[in-house]
């Protein structure tokens, strides 16, 4: 109402305006006109102030700006347009949405914070999940294990090659723990070094065949640690869709471009290499670091990756290899330096290698492989490193031991647990719920993935999941062989399909495998029918 | 800041520091320039044909051109438990970049510097023992995550105490400290979720908060008044663009910090916490054991119950001597981080032996040996913490952080200091911890006394001994004598309380 008011008022008002100011200039003009000046002399006086204004201002007039300007009246204009100047400075930024908005007032504030209420921490269980436990092992990790008080074959235990256990390595530790107690009590840069961890770092990096390495107190954070160290902003990663979650969270930390190519598939690779290549050259951008990230084994399907496709590909479009070697250790190659040796590679033809004292070597921790200054710059910038307690002396001990262990019976060991991969592989094959993930390539992986067959949908993973955990349950309860279910974060980035991960040794007996395959068997048929 | 210190710098100090961070960048550009001249620079030898260099000059220039300078006074190795004395290996000394050698020689120091506050890092008479009859039982490793074939007996022991010495539902354990903020944060904070983390928190809270994927907003360092700012704030916009409402605020918070000695103002905080809705999320890494009269932390210490501590971690590897961390909350949570840790279902379990030697551990903390011993240590520390600070006051060295604190940074400001203090001092046998930029911001470089049970009193006056001779030497009186007084006065008078 008052608004419709205000305008019809504002309205008249322009008209009366545009109106009067086009009255007085018909007025104007009606007295340059001879009859109208000797009709009315107010139209002659106005007609003489009109010509003298205009000679005022006309060029040799007094308010001309020739004239202006002769009597240093520039002065003025630019004095008034330096305090104009200083004025738009002395106003703050132009803000969109600024003039538009009030500030909340404080008891608006109050009143949203008392209204605001929050989720609840942890999102709410499933029935499974709440009732899950985890098995409980209460003897050493061998060939067999007590398991929630009944023995069992183990089948879960990423011991490959039995060096968890051996007395030899146990007596290093106990000296160790005798000399040096428990824990470290700092990190590295404060009086965390002691000398155990200097020797297994030397150890490495001769075993290794590089010319240094760096150790890591826990495998789950030498991936995050070691990515982020070198890539940055400007970087790129290509990583494999399948790697681990420590390789995707330190992709994701590095705060690189990650790009993800398909599991395994060169082409696939191939096709991202090229199309990088020509997004580079239209953009001219200058060039960057480029990493392909995989995995010797990969832990959540248990092949391997292709490198002998994969190197081809890293020299042409030049781009740093990074080969997680944490399940391929003490595995695979003639002497046990994992894939790089299995598929004939030398170590100084890759980048950068990682790899995990914690599964063959029977130990706990990480450790990076290369040339000095790979290693060097993470003693500075691996966060893991860094801001970490070392890694207790025990443990550093431990593996030392392994290592000497690796390099005395790795002939025998290394053999054996490949042969016992592929018996297992084969006869897997004969259950006819499971399939065995990973093709003829992956037959040395003792990482043995048997995912259910067919395999669900996506949104069924969860029913799958809970049908294995069955057969897990019923497999160490009722046949006495423990396996693992293959549990996934929510974290990850893509959820892989529902399997049983089982970890074949060079302890194992061909009995043992046979048994095993036998009891899971029976299991699935008991279970998925 | 409050405590007993100051981050000041005077304010000669402060242009003297400029100028010796200025004399190290001229001198480190011209020495760029001239190797770039005479052997056309690192990256002509090293980097490979059409690929970038791994670093590129100006991302190490820091390491290059300073750290290299002086780091000797880090990453010193040590032969010996890291009790309260310590034999540190003699290296060669610093020549260029090269690679310091060992001499094979060693020299016994004072340990100033471990975390080793209640002493459990060398043998002990009831740990040790145990921790061996685990080693023979369980072995040293599993080689299996905790979720299949990692988890013992000892592990679902150790987690059972923890949730109890805390007064919270569950715990679950991790093999590394470093690791339960890294990969544990990540799950608490999705999409939607707000963290509130406070300015001066360690990387591996930064580390866990970045893999959220949550939003971050950082409050001044321990500044409840901030805190309640930022709160409101937030809650008031909601979700930058969406507008939506957050989902859930997370406060992250340290009970003490590293750096700064200092404890958290965990009553305010508690008390805006609560007046917003939010979580608390207290990293307890360097308080745990060490504060409070049953060494339960700084909620003990400063009276507040660990009920209003939604999130309590804090790690094994300082007070007991081991390694690894935990999370204690409600069983709801605890059981969901079990089903969905990344640290629960991928990392090796932590070390049986490691497990046990916290057990025991907590057990003397306790008192379930049957001694006094526990009490004995942490009542030890906290006299060793309140005498070694009140000397350095009246010395008048700038001692950061509150009193019954063990962590005492001490500030040096000039970084020029950091490498002449170390080696005089390891010279005199002190091992001792110096941290500048970029640890910390430009001016406040920092020498760090971490102080211990194991330490006796004769060891504590010999180390003041050697900061009597290094106060005058390094002209570090930055605390005149009238602050000393008044913050010791204040000391006493709080002591005459708790006593009445």
């Amino acid at each position: 109402m008052a608004r419709s008011l205000g305008r019809g008022l504002s309205g008249a008002l322009m008209w009366t305006i545009t109106h009067s100011i086009l009255a007085a200039g018909a007025v104007l003009a009606l007295s340059f006109l001879d009859p109208a000046r000797q009709a009315s002399p107010h139209l002659a006086a106005l007609h003489s102030a009109a010509l003298d204004g205009w000679h005022l201002v006309a060029p040799g007039g007094a308010w001309h700006p020739t004239a202006f300007i002769e009597h240093k009246g520039h002065l003025v204009v630019e004095g008034f347009l330096l305090l104009a100047i200083s004025y738009l400075l002395l106003q703050g930024t132009f803000r969109p949405g600024q003039l538009e908005q009030e500030a909340l007032t404080p008891k608006e504030v109050d009143e949203l914070c008392e209204e605001w209420e929050p989720e609840p921490l942890a999102p709410p269980l499933t029935d499974a999940q709440r009732a899950w436990r985890e098995p409980i092992v209460s003897s050493e990790a061998g060939r067999e294990v007590t398991v929630n008080g009944r023995k069992a074959l183990n089948f879960a235990s990423l011991n490959f090659l039995g060096i968890a256990g051996s007395p030899e390595v146990r007596e290093a530790c106990r000296a160790t723990i005798h000399k040096y107690g428990v824990g470290s009590c700092g990190p590295r840069g404060f009086y965390g070094t002691i000398d155990v961890h200097l020797q297994l770092e030397e150890r490495l990096a001769r075993f290794m065949g590089t010319e240094e390495a760096i150790l890591y107190s826990y495998d789950l954070s030498t991936l995050p640690s070691i990515l982020p160290a070198f890539a940055s902003k400007k970087d790129l990663i290509l990583c494999d869709e399948g790697v681990n979650y420590a390789i995707q969270n330190g992709a994701h930390l590095s705060r690189a471009k990650v790009l993800f190519f398909k599991h395994n598939d060169m082409a696939d690779l191939q096709r991202l290499l090229a199309a990088q290549e020509e997004a580079d050259r239209q953009h001219r951008k200058p060039l960057n670091r480029r990493f392909i990230v995989v995995e010797g084994i990969y832990a959540n399907s248990g092949d391997l990756a292709p490198l002998d496709q994969l190197m081809p590909l890293k020299e042409k479009y030049r781009y740093r290899l990074v080969v997680d070697e944490s399940m391929a250790l003490g595995v695979l190659g003639r002497r046990g330096r994992g894939a790089v040796e299995h598929f004939g590679y030398g170590a100084e033809q890759v980048e950068i290698v990682a790899g995990s004292i914690g599964n063959a070597l029977g130990s706990i921790g990480g450790f990076c492989a290369g040339d000095r200054e790979i290693v060097d710059h993470q003693r500075l910038s691996g966060l893991g490193y860094c801001f970490s307690a070392s890694l207790p002396p025990f443990l550093a001990t431990a593996g030392v031991c392994a290592l000497d262990h690796l390099e005395q019976r790795g002939g025998e060991l290394i053999p054996a647990v490949q042969r016992n991969a592929r018996t297992f592989r084969e006869l897997a094959a004969g259950i006819p719920q499971l399939q065995v993930v990973g093709g003829e390539a992956a037959a040395v992986s003792p990482v043995i993935h048997l995912a259910l067959h067919p395999q669900p949908a996506p949104e069924e993973y969860d029913a799958g999941d809970a049908a294995l955990q069955l057969v897990v349950e019923d497999c160490l309860s009722r046949e006495g062989v423990m396996v693992a279910l293959a549990r996934y974060s929510k974290l990850e980035r893509r959820r892989p399909p529902p399997s049983l991960r089982v970890a074949v040794t060079a302890e194992h007996t061909a009995a043992d495998l046979r048994k095993a395959v036998a009891a899971l068997k029976a299991s699935c048929k008991r279970v998925l029918g | 800041m409050a405590g007993t210190g100051t981050l000041t710098p005077p304010l000669f100090v402060a242009m003297a520091s400029y100028a010796s961070w200025l004399v190290l960048f001229l001198f480190g550009h011209m020495r760029d320039f001239y190797r770039k001249k005479i052997w056309g620079g690192r990256a002509a030898k090293k980097a490979k044909e059409g690929y970038a260099a791994i670093r590129q000059d100006y991302e190490d220039f820091y390491t290059r051109r300073m750290y290299y300078r002086i780091h000797d006074t880090f990453n010193r190795p040590i032969c010996s438990a890291p009790d309260s004395w310590i034999d540190v290996m003699e290296r060669t000394p610093v020549d260029g970049q090269k690679p310091l050698q060992l001499t094979g020689g060693s020299q016994r120091c004072l340990n100033l510097g471990s975390y080793n506050y209640l002493g459990f890092a060398a043998q002990d008479p009831y740990c040790t023992p145990r921790v061996e009859g685990v080693l023979d039982q369980l072995g040293w490793a599993s080689a299996a995550p905790r979720s299949d074939g990692g988890t013992t007996p000892r592990h679902a022991e150790l987690e059972r105490l923890v949730a109890e010495f805390l007064g919270k539902e569950a715990a679950i354990t991790c093999g590394m400290g470093f690791a339960t903020n890294s990969a544990f944060i990540p799950l608490l904070a999705g999409k939607g979720t707000l963290i509130v983390s406070d300015a001066l928190n360690h990387a591996s809270i930064v580390a866990g908060v970045r893999g959220a994927g949550a939003r971050v907003k950082v409050f001044d360092h321990n500044d409840p008044a901030h805190l309640e700012a930022v709160l409101r704030t937030a809650i008031a916009e909601g979700q930058p663009r969406t507008s939506r409402p957050w989902k859930k605020i997370i406060v992250i918070i340290e009970g003490i910090y590293s750096m700064e000695g200092e404890l958290a103002r965990l009553p305010e905080i508690v008390a805006i916490k609560k007046k917003y809705k939010a979580y608390l999320y207290l990293d307890e890494a360097h308080s745990v054991g060490a504060l409070g009269a049953g060494g339960r932390g700084v909620c003990e210490q400063l009276g507040v119950d660990t009920a209003d501590v939604d999130v309590m971690m804090g790690t094994f590897t300082k007070s007991f001597g081991s390694c690894g961390g935990y999370i204690a909350g409600s069983a709801e949570l605890v059981q969901y981080l079990r089903c969905q840790c990344p640290a629960h279902l991928y990392a090796s379990a932590m070390s049986p032996p490691a497990v046990e030697m916290v057990i025991s551990a907590l057990h003397v903390i306790q008192g379930a040996d049957g001694s006094t011993r526990g009490q004995d240590k942490i009542r030890q520390l906290r006299d060793n913490a309140n005498y070694f600070r009140r000397r350095l006051l009246e010395l008048g060295y700038n001692v950061l952080g509150d009193w019954d604190s063990p962590v005492m940074p001490i500030m040096l400001f000039n970084p020029a200091k950091l490498p002449g203090i170390s080696r005089y001092m390891l010279h005199r046998g002190l091992a001792i911890v110096v941290v500048g930029f970029p640890a910390t911001p430009l001016l406040t470089a920092r020498m760090r006394v971490c102080i211990s049970a194991s330490h006796s009193r004769q060891d504590l006056d010999y180390a003041l001994e050697v900061f009597a001779d290094v106060v005058q030497r390094c002209h570090l009186k930055y605390c005149d004598e009238s602050t000393a007084a008044r913050h010791i006065k204040a000391f006493q008078a709080r002591q005459l309380l708790v006593q009445a």
